[in-house]
């Protein structure tokens, strides 16, 4: 059994900068395992710009974001496997994996980072009624037809969802000469970034309907239209409001799902909000020696905070090969429902730390406290949080050194709810 | 000119086919759609019944509890997977247990072996998730499961290899009757054979109407289901139904052999028969039966929702006869998987003592290679079929896990899949957590390359369902 010391499940942004982290903080030996034909993950299929302005401050497409770290995983010369599938991880770190020439194989690691980023949910998940025709496409699936493929899943559109992937193909089928009819959003507000909004869809006079959903899909072979419909506070139709909209093509925008099925076969405990691991502030999950970052371990917006956080991932890593890590305290953090998670979720070590948090709904004029008991330790002003934006608040070593309490809770104090 | 026409294409005509294929018979299978087990069997809760269900003297009694019996080898033959998982029949107060007692009245009238009545404590030691509210069951140890289309296409397959021709896309149209010989036309091409069985679904009607018998009908009946994720396949291990009502058998809860969760049937009449559409209020029902019956199921957890339409007969048994020489096999509703076997026996038996007195085959194949024989293999097989095709080395489908290798089988293997339905029900790729999400660009190349075709050809499930409708910016084709 080939023996490594650092495993990197995935050769997206997180394991590419993860690796290169590593590198760069003196682990020479290391491996990443990547199921596509080439590094880059996602952002291959992502020919829009708006990458890298908080890591490159400029503005790059996807394929550039990616080239310029597979650059510099290949002038480190730090290995990698295309086409390979993890199909196993175990506790004490023996990997098993697939591919065409080496067929089933096992390594023993001494330490893993899973960056295995997330996947869409699916049609499925949402019970919609009516017929199972073709033309209904997860967004992520279809911009992989236009933009790597290179063929048009369908001509007149309605998209389900306001995530920023939706968004983006609802601007990309009309640059391709398809009509995008309708984006339909379930929640009162949008899903996406507020700059896909403008960018996307108003510059494209493409209407976001808030507060509509899907209620019956028609057509049995292609899809013929949908029939949509407002729905209440409650998030249920108001079967009066319905109306139809032909077309022949649905796509699907409705969340992204951290893919944690190896994870959750390890054994790692998984956080219910984020579907992803349970972590400290060196991105250690419940395992020692197992790391997790980028989408696998909560679904980000921007790649350049994917890659802030595979780096600490990497340096973490390379501190618990080099036996560097400190563990001498146990914090965890909690949070109030209207903040719905953070990340991470526990302190093992007092360096300062950003705790990155997304809301249950959106506030304005909001103050973010933490709280060690009756006292609170660190207040923020956030003058507008929304659902779809990651936030994010810093701790000092000085403020998480003096926590007296083993537990932390963040909450959300409305000065006015929007 | 065939000696035997079968048209349709499910599981019962599969099974006939198998059987006829025995003998040294010219058989074929018209089928209108562009695969085989596109209806009811497609969308169905795959339970092997025991059968108790239905009242003795009946056909459908008797060919349940024989088919039941004969399904383990019929599998085993067949490669398909089976799981004698049994069943429980639940009751929440004294009427329910009542008709438990009928039930298990029934049963060993109608043969059904090791029935057993359980109480409250027994019930939960063998499910500790049924509902609490629930104070008795009947237990039938020889309940199982089975995947129907896996039955069906193996079986196809195996009839296939042993001689059997299959025409797809073959719709019925018309039918005459001239010296003896009918002549089966559809718009493009037209059949003859001495034999016709009609093993049409909720279409047999339709088909015995060509030939003028308009002795039954088919009132098309709909079942909507939904599928929880492989990761709440251990809720309950039995397949665990309701004690029946006037309105039927109820929704079940059952582990399909794949390890998702089903959960279903309604039962709707339906306005038409190609109407298979799924409904709100469907769903609704759904979600409250099973929630009424185990607890702790998690909703959040459907990946997929489907629906099937019953072949529901006039007179309310399987409706099986011959007159001159076309077969009628029609009202085929449950218990008519379990009842495929034993139906096509029943079936041959009828040609058998016609004039028809066919020899059997020497060479007769019983044995087809499993579907998911990949997924069996030890993995040193598994390498050592990698090394000799390292196509079997490529996942194509993450969430089931399958190989590029598998599909390439699926589309030369008989009956050979020519559409993403066809390779997701031979392979489970698409039939996982993403449902496709990012096996099916794949899945649509491989099946372009092997048929020789564009993409743009490529359809979900044949007719007009394409997957893609142009090249980008109107570039050239290829």
């Amino acid at each position: 059994m080939k023996k490594i010391d650092l495993v990197i499940i995935g050769g997206g942004p997180a394991g590419m900068s993860a690796a290169i982290s590593a590198y760069n903080n003196g682990v020479k030996d290391i491996l990443i395992l990547e199921r596509a034909e080439e590094l880059g993950g996602i952002l291959q299929q992502c020919i829009h710009n708006g990458f890298g302005l908080h890591k490159f401050k400029e503005e790059l497409t996807g394929p550039e974001y990616a080239w310029r770290y597979e650059q510099q995983i290949k002038q480190r010369n730090i290995p990698y496997m295309l086409n390979t599938m993890v199909t196993k991880i175990t506790k004490d770190k023996k990997i098993t994996a697939v591919n065409s020439t080496e067929g089933i194989f096992e390594i023993q690691a001494k330490a893993i980072i899973l960056a295995m980023g997330c996947r869409e949910r699916s049609k499925g998940a949402l019970n919609i009624p009516g017929f199972r025709p073709a033309g209904i496409f997860s967004a992520g699936t279809a911009q992989k037809y236009v933009n790597i493929k290179g063929y048009l899943p369908g001509k007149e559109i309605v998209i389900l969802g306001s995530g920023d992937i939706g968004l983006i193909m609802a601007r990309r089928m009309t640059l391709e000469g398809a009509k995008v009819k309708a984006v339909c959003e379930i929640m009162p507000y949008s899903g996406g970034l507020a700059r896909n909004i403008q960018q996307c869809l108003n510059d494209f006079n493409i209407p976001l309907k808030l507060s509509h959903t899907v209620v019956e899909i028609h057509g049995k072979e292609r899809l013929t239209g949908v029939t949509i419909a407002k729905v209440d506070e409650n998030r249920k139709p108001i079967m009066e409001t319905k109306e139809y909209i032909p077309c022949d093509t649905l796509l699907l925008s409705v969340g992204l799902i951290p893919e944690n099925d190896l994870s959750r076969e390890t054994g790692i405990e998984l956080d219910p909000s984020t579907q992803g691991a349970i972590v400290d502030q060196n991105r250690q999950t419940s395992i020692d020696g197992i790391f997790a970052c980028g989408n696998v371990l909560h679904v980000h917006d921007l790649v350049d905070y994917v890659s802030d956080e595979a780096e600490i991932a990497g340096k973490a890593a390379a501190n618990y090969l080099n036996q560097k890590a400190e563990n001498n305290i146990h914090i965890s953090i909690k949070t109030d429902g209207k903040i719905r998670y953070t990340v991470p979720q526990r302190f093992t070590g007092t360096q300062k730390t950003t705790l990155y948090f997304r809301t249950a709904d959106v506030y304005e004029n909001a103050v973010i406290h933490v709280r060690d008991g009756e006292k609170i330790i660190y207040s923020q002003k956030k003058r507008k949080l929304l659902p779809a934006e990651m936030e994010t608040i810093t701790l000092s070593e000085e403020i998480i050194k003096n926590v007296s309490s083993n537990s932390l809770l963040v909450e959300l104090e409305v000065v006015k709810n929007a | 000119m065939y000696d035997v026409a079968i048209i349709g294409a499910g599981v019962v005509g599969c099974m006939i086919a198998r059987e006829l294929s025995k003998y040294q018979l010219s058989v074929c299978v018209l089928e209108k759609e562009a695969d085989v087990a596109t209806g009811a069997t497609r969308a169905n809760s795959g339970i092997v019944h025991a059968g108790f269900d239905a009242k003795e003297g009946t056909l459908k009694a008797k060919l349940n509890v024989q088919g039941s019996k004969m399904m383990p080898k019929v599998c085993e033959d067949l490669g398909v997977n089976y799981i004698n998982n049994g069943s429980l029949v639940i009751g929440f107060n004294e009427k329910d247990l009542k008709e438990i007692v009928t039930l298990y009245n029934r049963g060993k009238i109608n043969g059904v072996e090791k029935l057993e009545i359980l109480n409250q404590e027994q019930l939960r030691n063998l499910e500790p998730n049924i509902s609490k509210k629930a104070i008795g069951a009947l237990y039938a140890p020889t309940g199982a499961i089975v995947c129907p289309y896996e039955l069906a296409i193996s079986a196809m397959g195996n009839a296939m290899d042993n001689g059997v021709q299959l025409k797809l896309n073959f719709h019925v149209e018309k039918m005459e009757r001239k010296n003896d010989t009918y002549y089966i036309f559809s718009n493009t091409e037209t059949v003859s054979a001495k034999y016709v069985i009609n093993a049409a679904g909720v279409y047999s009607d339709y088909v015995a109407n060509l030939v003028g018998d308009n002795s039954f009908y088919i009132k098309p009946r709909k079942g909507e289901y939904m599928l929880l994720d492989k990761t709440c396949g251990n809720i309950v291990s039995h397949t665990i139904f309701r004690t029946p009502t006037e309105k039927g058998k109820g929704i079940l809860v059952s582990p399909t052999v794949d390890g998702n969760i089903i959960l279903g049937p309604t039962s709707v009449d339906a306005e038409d028969k190609s109407d298979n559409s799924t409904s709100y209020e469907g769903f609704q029902k759904i979600m409250k039966e099973v929630g009424e019956n185990v607890e702790n199921i998690p909703l959040n957890k459907v990946i997929t929702s489907f629906c099937g339409l019953r072949a529901t007969g006039s007179t309310g048994d399987f409706i099986i006869n011959m007159k001159n020489k076309f077969v009628n096999v029609a009202g085929i509703e449950s218990p008519g998987l379990s009842a495929a076997p034993a139906i096509a026996q029943y079936v041959v038996e009828l040609l058998k003592n016609d004039s028809l007195k066919p020899e059997e085959k020497a060479d007769f194949n019983p044995k087809r290679k499993s579907m998911h024989f990949f997924k069996k293999l030890s993995v040193e097989e598994k390498n050592k079929l990698i090394r000799k095709n390292p196509s079997y080395g490529k996942i194509v489908c993450r969430c089931e896990m399958v190989t590029e290798g598998e599909i390439i089988d699926a589309i030369h293997t008989n009956p050979k899949a020519t559409t993403v339905d066809g390779v997701k029900i031979r392979t489970r790729s698409g039939m996982g957590r993403c449902q496709g999400g990012f096996c099916s660009p794949s899945v649509v190349e491989i099946l372009a390359r092997e048929l020789n075709t564009s993409v743009l050809n490529i359809t979900k499930s044949g007719g007009n369902s394409n997957i893609l409708v142009c090249r980008t910016k109107g570039g050239e084709l290829n």
